[in-house]
């Protein structure tokens, strides 16, 4: 295959690598450098055998490039914020306010009909995105890791050093978080409201 | 410890549900949310839309 042809392809999932980089690095520059890097890589490597997916490939490689990103972050004497650590967002809401004392919800979930037809709208991905983008930065790093990057949980604990359940706690509330926010913009509000 | 006659709440019914996506859980724990299902409306769509949460990640990921 020319060489143009292939870089033609890589440009074309640029977008979605660089979505995905910057809903776990929360940094534009950095989410940047590692898309780059990510394209670069692909470029050089023989890797690719055609047999997985183009999208499927890059995404290994681009998720390889942000756990090294994180842990260089992690490393820095002066850490930003958003690395710092789950403290934070472990004391935060714990979504204990939606039950009542026995337990039971308060206001349940509402009837989303057959919410597969929304996988067909590319409104709803737009929806989805921005409700990701409402997380805490560790809990979408970790809901990132687990539901995109497929990473399974003792990878993940060991990439954010936490302890299986915390990632448990973590992982809940950013399942509540997304379910709570598509429901709010996209299916209890009849079709796009946030997009 | 779980005795047979605790029964879940919604509350713990959504915790488990989640973890449930992200590790084994005891059968004993799965035949009390099946029962909880069975008489909780809320729950049931709560399941079926963790479920949804998840198919639509993978499509995402396409």
């Amino acid at each position: 295959m020319p060489a143009t042809d292939i870089s033609g392809q890589l440009a074309q999932h640029r977008g979605y690598l660089l979505r995905v980089a910057r809903l776990q690095l929360r940094d534009e520059a950095l989410a940047e450098d590692v898309v780059q890097e990510t394209l670069t890589a692909a470029l050089a490597g023989s890797g690719f055998s055609g047999k997985s997916r183009l999208k499927t490939w890059l995404t290994g490689i681009l998720k390889h490039k942000i756990v090294d990103a994180i842990r260089r972050k992690q490393r820095e004497p002066a850490a930003v914020a958003s690395f710092g650590g789950l403290d934070a967002e472990l004391d935060v809401e714990d979504f204990d306010a939606l039950f009542n004392s026995k337990g039971e919800w308060d206001a349940p979930p509402a009837d989303w009909g057959d919410p597969e037809e929304a996988l067909n709208r590319r409104e709803f991905f737009d929806v989805m995105d921005l409700c990701l983008e409402r997380l805490p930065p560790n809990t979408a790093r970790a809901f990132m890791m687990r539901e995109v990057m497929e990473l399974d949980c003792d990878e993940i604990c060991a990439e954010l050093s936490i302890t299986a359940n915390n990632l448990w706690v973590i992982l809940y509330r950013a399942r509540m978080a997304l379910r709570q926010c598509l429901e709010q913009n996209w299916f209890a509000a009849g079709g796009a409201r946030l997009a | 410890m779980h005795n047979l006659t605790h029964f879940l709440s919604c509350r713990e019914v959504t915790r488990l549900v989640s973890q449930m996506q992200d590790t084994p859980v005891p059968l004993l724990q799965r035949i009390k949310l099946r029962l909880h299902l069975a008489l909780c409306d809320g729950c049931t769509r709560f399941e079926r839309q963790m479920r949804f949460l998840r198919a639509a990640m993978r499509t995402y990921r396409e």
